[in-house]
């Protein structure tokens, strides 16, 4: 059975144009297997595979850390354990999205337009106007890119990508990654640059989907097909893990082996 | 003191109206059972802690006109989608949003179960949610030699913590494992209620396997055995999320009406069963 071949038939359940699972794992398999702690927070499919991907790959050495799941959310001291943690700067990696993220890193999950009445409400801020401040390297992750998402200015900024010197900061925005493509932060410029667009995709498709300006240098390059071994694991191991947490993402998005 | 083992009706009758009430995450032991009752007694402007987010249990309260107030670090439904009920009375302005994050209610919990009138946390600066919280303080922090801001957060004290356990013992005592910020909850909490899945044969608190995880009955002010009592909510090691019946919830509350329906016909059911 090939199983990157069934990787794209999944995928292309998402739509057409939509990036595969397997090509976003492996577009963050790279920055989790250059750190040790990698926290992943709830209703996060695509970052927990990668985090336990990035496991598989290391023999270990990166330790995925998932809420909602009792395996690998290795704490015994409850919801707090997580944050004291992070605060301690022991969390390397976290993830964040947003239901807006704009130019300069700044995330909004509260809701768009006005506030507290908004016109559409999301569901809160959760962790991220702490752990965005403390985690080291916190990736962006957010499948739609569109106009909608990535915007000039978030609405209500539920954690800034930056902070004025004097604000005590160990932590912030590192990448983002989208359906379309992936971006490094700049810290010094506070800006984002295009680090490959994901097959099927093309730069000028991406600047016209982004509502920010960002840097972009000529050539940009196509974001890696991961390799065949790594596709294998996440169609084995990974996703018999990842079907503990999260049985109907694993049966539908990931392929079987 | 300890009444155990008491109804469920009896249990949140001790609830009233205006209280600040500690609700539990969704993987911590969500009280659903008890959370029907407390919409058949019809509790008015409650003003709900989630601990520190929360879903079904809230946007039920919330759809049920039970709610004046909520302060969360996020109320959702996971990949079910949002919290429809919620979702509507924040864009209508029908109930008063707290935004909070979720180590903050965690600290200001640790703070008001020490006794202390505050606790210090690290960023929040410059966000919008830091903006809008005027109870909340910025200072320099005082061991620093240069300046250094920190947010100071007011300790949380809730009136009523209510939550549904694993275990309960014949001496009032309830075991929550692993979710040990429940036990922080319950130190904080002027008054605790939980309801329990099952019964131990025995003393939580005399057995080394239970008892770091296990609220003593000097906090724990009234228990009710409420078996499949999260439902439709999961319970850690024992049941999983009915996630047809989440579903349905979802697709049903996207109106008041379909709501109200819903809401009726559980509310009917589990008055018959009980």
């Amino acid at each position: 059975m090939n199983a990157a071949a069934t990787t794209t038939a999944a995928a292309t359940e998402e739509g057409d144009g939509a990036a595969s699972v397997a090509t976003l794992v492996g577009a963050l398999l790279p920055m989790l297997l250059e750190v040790r702690t990698v926290a992943v927070g709830a209703n996060s499919p695509i970052p927990a595979a990668a985090a336990l991907l990035a496991e598989e790959v290391s023999g270990g050495r990166v330790r995925p850390m998932i809420l909602g799941s009792d395996r690998y959310g290795p704490f015994s001291d409850g919801g707090p354990e997580l944050f004291d943690r992070a605060g301690q700067g022991r969390i390397d990696v976290f993830f964040l999205g947003g239901g807006q993220i704009d130019g300069e890193g700044n995330i909004n999950l509260v809701g768009t337009g006005p506030y507290p009445r908004a016109t559409t409400r999301l569901p809160g801020s959760f962790g991220s106007a702490y752990l965005y401040f403390v985690v080291p390297r916190v990736i962006l992750f957010r499948e739609e890119h569109s106009r909608r998402v990535l915007v000039p200015k978030v609405d209500f900024v539920s954690a800034p990508g930056w902070s004025p010197p004097g604000v005590r900061r160990t932590g912030g925005p590192h990448a983002l990654l989208t359906g379309r493509a992936l971006f490094h932060y700049e810290r010094a410029a506070r800006r984002f640059r295009l680090a490959s667009v994901h097959p099927g995709h093309t730069a000028d498709e991406v600047r016209a989907a982004t509502g920010f300006a960002f840097d972009c240098p000529p050539g940009v390059a196509e974001t890696a097909a991961p390799a065949p071994g790594h596709v294998a694991l996440l169609a084995g191991p990974v996703r018999d893990k990842l079907a503990t947490i999260y049985p109907e993402f694993a049966r539908k998005r990931l392929p079987a082996p | 003191m300890t009444e155990p083992f008491v109804s469920v009706d009896k249990l949140v009758s001790r609830i009233p109206d205006r209280a600040l009430l500690a609700l539990p995450k969704d993987s911590s032991g969500v009280p659903m059972a008890a959370t029907r009752a407390l919409i058949r007694r019809g509790v008015r402007e409650l003003h709900i802690l989630c601990v520190p987010v929360s879903g079904l249990q809230a946007d039920m309260l919330i759809g049920a006109g039970c709610v004046a107030t909520v302060e969360c670090g996020g109320v959702g439904m996971d990949e079910f989608g949002l919290a429809p009920r919620f979702r509507d009375a924040v864009q209508q302005g029908a109930i008063r949003i707290v935004d909070s994050t979720c180590p903050a209610i965690y600290a200001a919990l640790q703070a008001g179960e020490k006794g202390n009138p505050f606790a210090p946390l690290r960023g929040l600066i410059g966000s919008d949610v830091q903006r809008h919280r005027d109870d909340w303080l910025i200072i320099d922090n005082p061991f620093a030699g240069e300046p250094d801001p920190i947010v100071l957060l007011p300790a949380i004290r809730p009136d009523v913590a209510l939550f549904h356990a694993r275990l309960g013992d014949r001496h009032g005592n309830v075991w929550v494992g692993n979710r040990r910020e429940l036990i922080t909850v319950a130190h904080a909490a002027a008054c605790s209620l939980a309801t329990v899945e099952d019964l131990f044969d025995g003393d939580l608190v005399a057995d080394e396997r239970y008892v770091a995880g296990t609220i003593p009955a000097l906090y724990v002010d009234a228990v009710a055995h409420a078996p499949n009592g999260a439902w439709p909510l999961a319970l850690t090691g024992r049941y999983d999320r009915d996630r047809r019946a989440l579903g349905d919830y979802v697709a049903a509350a996207r109106t008041r009406a379909g709501f109200d329906a819903w809401l009726a016909r559980h509310l009917d059911a589990d008055t018959v069963a009980a």
